[in-house]
């Protein structure tokens, strides 16, 4: 029962830690520009479709795909946010919301266009399938490879933002765009990296993904509330907010699809109610 | 400024600043013309009824959204919740032996209402981002419940069985549905009518206050948690009221009345037509989905890429809608002319 216990739990900071991954780029766009993003799960599709072309047209290996998937996801986060999202960073919320539901449709019925409706398949290497044996628990090789690629991933982020110049920019810019502008920071360049950035670390989510989260052409929306939910319960622009959010969302979906199936999903969404009711501006957040 | 120049009882007789009046209700002509087209439509294109009663239920459907988004700056990313909960009141109510249909539309209305109005307290708080999330977090929670609850909703094989008794003890509910789309357009002409008295009135002009300035409103004296929650039940009573004419003149409940796809959908129609005008969601219904019933057939994939191609247009250039579009029309004409 224990033993049961700590894989379930396992398996839920596995979920969470991807969740974080493709959240956290939503994140930062809310905290940094202030602009909802619906959108944001397509560049996590992007990322993930990336991956299965490579691995089933051109034989590229898993983990050699995966930074492709970042860079395809990044790429095209800089060539939108330099030609559309830039226009409505001043526009209302409800612009915004409408916009990006736009690109989310077009995405979709892009995706569907090119590659169907099904599922997409992924090939891991064989030394990420099966069981692995610590102390004494049976874990799941894959399960284990995420955490481990997202605990590295998330201390490269902390150190990028809290030691660098870039970091000092971005965090800047956060806090006041006009003082930020003042300093003579370049804050459009600060945002256009930090998009792209983002849409990058999506679009390794989504590759790494498939083989959690499945791969359809509706990605995009079927995950939409899991990344908002991210964003709303940790706060807006706060890395630390989002990865609690994210282990917590992971561990109570995944426990609650496992110990109590009937009601599956209500857990997450009931969850969700309480954590917004109890900190409406979220776990970290700075702004209401 | 001096006493002769101002004399006390002169002041009476300047007319008041237009500024101050409440806002023009009187009924325009070209709204009079509005309501003829459905009304020619009936006797002009038969056979189109059935699509035409869906477009009059989804337009009131979308004046209900307008009422929180256009005029009170709610934004909803889950508005199907009480339309789904009107419309398997109705149903289910249709199904266990209760098919006269207005008292149905009445309890429909009135247990969407009550759904709408505990909703509104999670609503209310917090910004933005927050009330995108708990109207969506609403609408997830009611469409997974519907599903669960198959054994009374039928589940994802929707609701059905029902059995409506006349209109009125006189119409009864034909395969052609003439009775239904008269009854649709009487409907949807009675609750905007009221709606229309509604945001035309005090109230009606204190939610575009808070639309406008939402901090300034408690200085005024006028609680903007109070309006909110005051009109978010009342465009929940009316989605359900629409949801309710879904379920009784299909006969029929599916179970993506409650789908996030059915609230972006809407989203879309409003936006298209215009928001904060009432007619901008009649307008924004009837192109939508015409256009819907003439693409769509040819390929549904394509539709959805064309009308998310729309959105994007909609927003980047055309702000308002088609209603906006003709009111700047309208300006520039009177500006060419003086």
């Amino acid at each position: 029962m224990i033993a049961n216990l700590v894989g379930v739990l396992f398996d839920g900071i596995a979920y969470g830690a991807l969740l974080f991954l493709i959240a956290i780029g939503l994140s930062v766009t809310m905290g940094l520009m202030n602009f909802v993003n619906l959108a944001h799960g397509a560049f996590a599709m992007l990322g993930g479709y990336a991956t299965v072309v490579l691995m089933t047209r051109f034989n590229v290996p898993f983990l050699a795909a995966l930074p492709v998937a970042f860079v395809v996801a990044a790429l095209a986060g800089a060539a939108l946010e330099r030609l559309l999202y830039r226009r409505l960073y001043q526009a209302s919320h409800l612009d915004q919301v409408l916009f990006s539901i736009g690109l989310t449709f077009m995405a979709i019925a892009a995706a569907t266009y090119v590659w169907g409706p099904g599922l997409q398949p992924v090939e891991l290497p064989p030394f990420l399938t099966g069981q692995v044996k610590v102390l004494g628990l049976e874990l799941g090789a894959y399960r284990i490879f995420l955490v481990a690629l997202v605990i590295v991933i998330t201390l490269g982020l902390v150190f990028l933002v809290e030691r660098t110049r870039f970091g000092a920019q971005v965090r800047a810019s956060v806090d006041s765009q006009q003082a930020a502008a003042g300093l003579g920071i370049d804050v459009n360049r600060v945002f256009s990296l930090t998009f792209a950035l983002g849409s990058g670390l999506a679009g390794l989510g989504g590759a790494l993904g498939i083989e959690v989260l499945g791969l359809d052409p509706t990605f995009p929306v079927k995950y939409m509330v899991y990344f908002l939910l991210v964003v709303a319960v940790g706060g807006a622009g706060a890395i630390k907010g989002a990865l609690a959010a994210a282990l917590i969302l992971g561990i109570f979906d995944v426990a609650g699809k496992y110990f109590v199936p009937g009601v599956g999903a209500f857990v997450i969404y009931v969850l969700m109610v309480v954590l917004l009711i109890l900190f409406p501006a979220g776990l970290y957040g700075r702004r209401g | 400024m001096s006493a002769d120049n101002a004399p006390p009882e002169a002041a009476g007789t300047v007319p008041a600043a237009p500024a101050y009046r409440l806002p023009e209700d009187r009924w325009h002509a070209a709204e009079s013309v509005f309501w003829l087209i459905p009304v020619l439509a009936f006797f002009f294109v038969p056979g189109y009824l059935v699509l035409g009663s869906q477009i009059l239920i989804v337009g009131l459907f979308a004046v209900s959204l307008d009422l929180i988004l256009g005029y009170a700056g709610i934004v909803s990313l889950g508005h199907a919740a009480y339309f789904g909960v009107g419309a398997y009141t109705a149903g289910l109510l249709a199904t266990y032996g209760w098919g006269e249909p207005l008292s149905g539309l009445a309890i429909a209305a009135a247990i969407a209402a009550l759904v709408g109005w505990l909703a509104s307290f999670l609503v209310v708080r917090g910004g933005d981002l927050t009330r995108l999330m708990v109207t969506l977090g609403i609408a997830l929670v009611l469409h997974e419940a519907a599903n669960k609850a198959a054994f009374i909703t039928g589940g994802v094989d929707g609701l059905g069985g029902m059995t409506m008794w006349k209109v009125l003890g006189i119409f009864r509910f034909d395969i052609a549905g003439r009775v239904a789309y008269v009854y649709s357009l009487v409907v949807l002409f009675f609750a905007f009518l009221l709606l229309r008295r509604l945001v035309h009135s005090p109230f009606g002009l204190s939610l575009r206050g808070v639309r406008e300035k939402r901090v300034r409103m408690p200085a005024i004296g006028a609680s903007v948690r109070e309006r909110e929650i005051a009109i978010f039940t009342i465009a929940a009573c009316v989605a359900g009221l629409a949801g309710a004419l879904l379920a009784q003149t299909t006969q029929f409940v599916a179970l993506d009345v409650l789908g996030f796809g059915r609230s972006a959908d809407l989203l879309i129609i409003l936006v298209l037509g215009g928001t904060g005008r009432l007619y901008g969601g009649l307008i924004g219904a009837a192109v939508y989905m015409i256009a819907q019933d003439i693409l769509a057939g040819i390929n549904p994939v394509y539709w959805q890429f064309w009308i998310g191609a729309l959105l994007v247009i909609i927003v980047l250039f055309a702000r308002g809608g088609i209603l906006g579009g003709l009111e700047r029309l309208r300006a520039l004409a009177r500006r060419s002319r003086a």
